[in-house]
């Protein structure tokens, strides 16, 4: 008796064995700065996400999924130890975030090695749409280039003859100048890399701007550096004088406490929250809703998308991830409604899409907002997608 | 040579403010040889009711002064509980308990004011640029910063040198027994000498915030140029304090101003642009190790080890 029981049961496991490995949880890694100044950042992108998961009745293809966020502080060092964590310890299914160019660069290994997806939600440093491209490597950003490529068209188009460039120094600071540089066709006048993070008083660096007596002055300072970069230049008496173009330094995070300031500075995005499509007004409207009316940002956009890229593939698998091959073809389809619109990938994984101009209003009920100006470009695609040798 | 004026004031400022902060790590190091790490959390704290007084108020002087007043009460408030625990206890001990405070205030300000930050916008006659000489226009602003900066230096050196409370904070940094040991009371002057050590870093604090933005652990950085300034100067001298911190805040910027052009010089540009902000941040800490070679009690050392 008991040993029918027994051989019963084992059946039973048997038999169920197939469909509880179908039952398994998708787990998605996501590292980002949680803590210090620029944990408004992350805090932006995870609550974008949690929205996103929302939207999906935190299922993807029937799956339940589970997120582990961590916090890379913005460090390198502590960024790789996370990703490293949540690849070896949690094993997870997809990993993803990221802000912060230099982070990125030091955990890609990790990820590439062990042939996990990653699907970036930020960072876009030039090495990983060239050389170090990876089949597993997806962004739903951009390449750092790109953003300050399309403001330096938008400087010719305003006929401006000279600029002095300031950013900091570190991977995405000299991507940023390197792509202003690369399609502005006035002259150059001087660039100045400041220490990052650290160096927030810019004294030093507007007093030359200064002296060189440019047309204009384009920065990049996410973050709180963007506030206070633009507070500085204010006190320096440059507002009025030379004309500041931008990128990444006014968003909605930095608006709040860059207000009057930032009116009448124009920044070049990807993403901007009027755009008129009905996944945008979706996402927008859910979140004003979900947190108390504070505001989605770019950041938080590239994040929605990126859970939404997810459960294409998974979709599109019907849930079986163990098929690296099928998911990667899947993935590159880009079969999902971006929140910006028109969006599929280059051969190197990154997006081929639009740029537009954006600036700060004061809206109807006196708060500060951005809103679309001008399409920039259309359908623009990195210049390191050459050196990829994925084809 | 407009630019370089330019950049001397900018070194001026900077190594001013940064006095502000030194002035009262070394007196509190110097009087009651105690390493407080929680220096940078009061001048985290000056900004943040600086921010919250000018909002109330609606007027940005007298947030500031409010703002100052608090600061003192805060770092008076510290030192009754917190810090008299610690005195004649091991540096670890100090290093320990305080930087145990530098995280209760980063979390008690993340729970009041919560983690986005504060700014604190300028009035518009302080928010532009005048001009000092024919063709040298400067922010109003960090002139202002200058003028306060100076008048503070001055009142300090009155209140060291030719008050009789100075006499014993002077007596105090040369040898601490025997002024307790001739019957003054040394509880209220280490009280005394630490709300004032506060409030100079919240004054600092204050008003480096509308140039900088007011957020959590916005003390750190600059906590350790202070302590650089405190060896450069010597351990418990205004005077020393007053000179390095002038010294440090001139290296520093003309340093990151003038050090990539001459770079330049010498390396490919890419090379060189990259290289110059992070040879030019390590401009001070040469400074302080020749210092320290050179005159290792620091430049003006008040005798006591």
């Amino acid at each position: 008796m008991r040993k029918t029981l027994l051989v019963a049961s084992t059946a039973l496991m048997l038999a169920a064995g197939p469909a509880m490995a179908q039952q398994k949880t998708i787990k998605i890694g996501f590292v980002s700065t949680f803590s210090g100044p620029t944990a408004v950042i992350g805090n932006n992108m995870r609550d974008s996400f949690e929205l996103a998961l929302d939207h999906l009745g935190r299922k993807m293809g029937g799956l339940p999924v589970e997120v582990i966020y961590e916090d890379d502080q913005q460090k390198p060092d502590v960024g790789k130890q996370k990703t490293e964590k949540l690849i070896e310890f949690d094993k997870v299914d997809f990993i993803s975030g990221y802000i912060w160019s230099n982070v990125l660069l030091a955990s890609l290994k990790p990820v590439v090695d062990s042939k996990t997806f990653l699907i970036i939600a930020n960072a876009g440093p030039s090495q990983i749409a060239g050389e170090l491209c990876s089949p597993y490597v997806f962004s739903t950003s951009w390449q750092n280039d790109q953003t300050p490529q399309a403001m330096g068209l938008y400087m010719n188009q305003k006929g401006v003859k000279s600029v002095f460039l300031i950013g900091p120094n570190y991977a995405a600071g000299k991507d940023m100048l390197a792509g202003v540089a690369s399609t502005f066709k006035g002259k150059v006048v001087g660039q100045e890399l400041t220490t990052w993070p650290s160096q927030l008083d810019f004294s030093a660096e507007l007093s030359k701007a200064k002296a060189a007596n440019p047309d204009s002055i384009f920065v990049f300072y996410p973050g709180a550096a963007g506030v206070q970069f633009l507070n500085q230049y204010a006190q320096a008496g440059l507002k009025g004088t030379i004309p500041l173009y931008t990128a990444y330094t006014i968003d909605e995070l930095s608006l709040p406490r860059q207000k009057e300031l930032a009116l009448g500075v124009p920044g070049a995005q990807e993403w901007v929250n009027d755009l008129p499509n009905d996944a945008n007004k979706k996402f927008v409207a859910d979140f004003i809703k979900k947190y108390n009316g504070s505001r989605p940002s770019f950041y938080g956009a590239q994040s929605y998308d990126a859970v939404n890229l997810i459960n294409s593939a998974v979709v599109a698998t019907k849930g079986n991830l163990s098929d690296k091959e099928a998911l990667r073809k899947a993935m590159e389809k880009a079969d999902f409604k971006s929140v910006r619109g028109k969006f599929k990938f280059g051969n190197n994984h990154m997006p081929i899409q639009n740029f537009y101009l954006q600036e700060a209003v004061k809206d109807a009920s006196g708060d500060f907002v951005l809103k679309t100006v001008a399409t920039i470009v259309e359908d623009n695609q990195d210049m390191f997608h050459d050196k990829c040798p994925m084809k | 040579m407009t630019l370089f004026i330019e950049q001397c004031l900018n070194g001026l400022q900077f190594g001013l403010l940064l006095f502000l902060l030194a002035a009262g790590l070394t007196l509190v190091f110097g009087i009651m040889d105690l390493v407080n790490l929680a220096h940078g959390s009061l001048y985290m704290i000056g900004a943040y009711f600086a921010a919250t007084f000018a909002v109330w108020t609606g007027n940005f002087v007298l947030g500031a002064v409010l703002a100052l007043a608090a600061t003192l009460v805060v770092g008076m408030a510290v030192e009754v509980i917190a810090m008299r625990r610690l005195y004649g206890r091991d540096h670890l001990d100090h290093v320990l308990g305080t930087y145990g405070l530098i995280l209760f205030f980063d979390e008690l300000v993340r729970v009041i004011w919560g983690p986005e930050g504060l700014s604190l916008s300028l009035p518009s006659w302080l928010n532009t640029s005048v001009q000092i000489l024919p063709g040298v226009n400067y922010s109003a602003y960090r002139l202002a910063i200058i003028a306060v900066t100076m008048v503070v230096a001055g009142f300090l050196y009155v209140l060291v040198m030719r008050t009789r409370i100075g006499m014993l904070i002077r007596a105090g940094a040369s040898n601490r027994e025997m002024v307790g040991a001739l019957g003054v009371n040394i509880k209220l002057l280490y009280t005394l000498v630490f709300g004032l050590g506060a409030a100079l870093a919240g004054l600092a604090g204050l008003m480096q915030a509308p140039i900088l933005t007011v957020q959590i652990g916005m003390g750190e950085n600059i906590l350790i140029l202070a302590f650089v300034i405190t060896v450069i100067g010597g351990i418990g001298s205004i005077r020393g304090a007053l000179v390095a911190a002038i010294f440090v805040g001139f290296v520093d910027t003309l340093g990151r101003a003038f050090f990539p052009d001459l770079l330049r010089l010498m390396l490919s540009k890419d090379a060189a642009s990259t290289a110059a902000p992070a040879l030019s941040s390590m401009l001070i800490y040469l400074l302080m190790a020749i210092v320290l070679v050179v005159k290792p009690e620091g430049l003006f050392s008040t005798g006591q080890k």
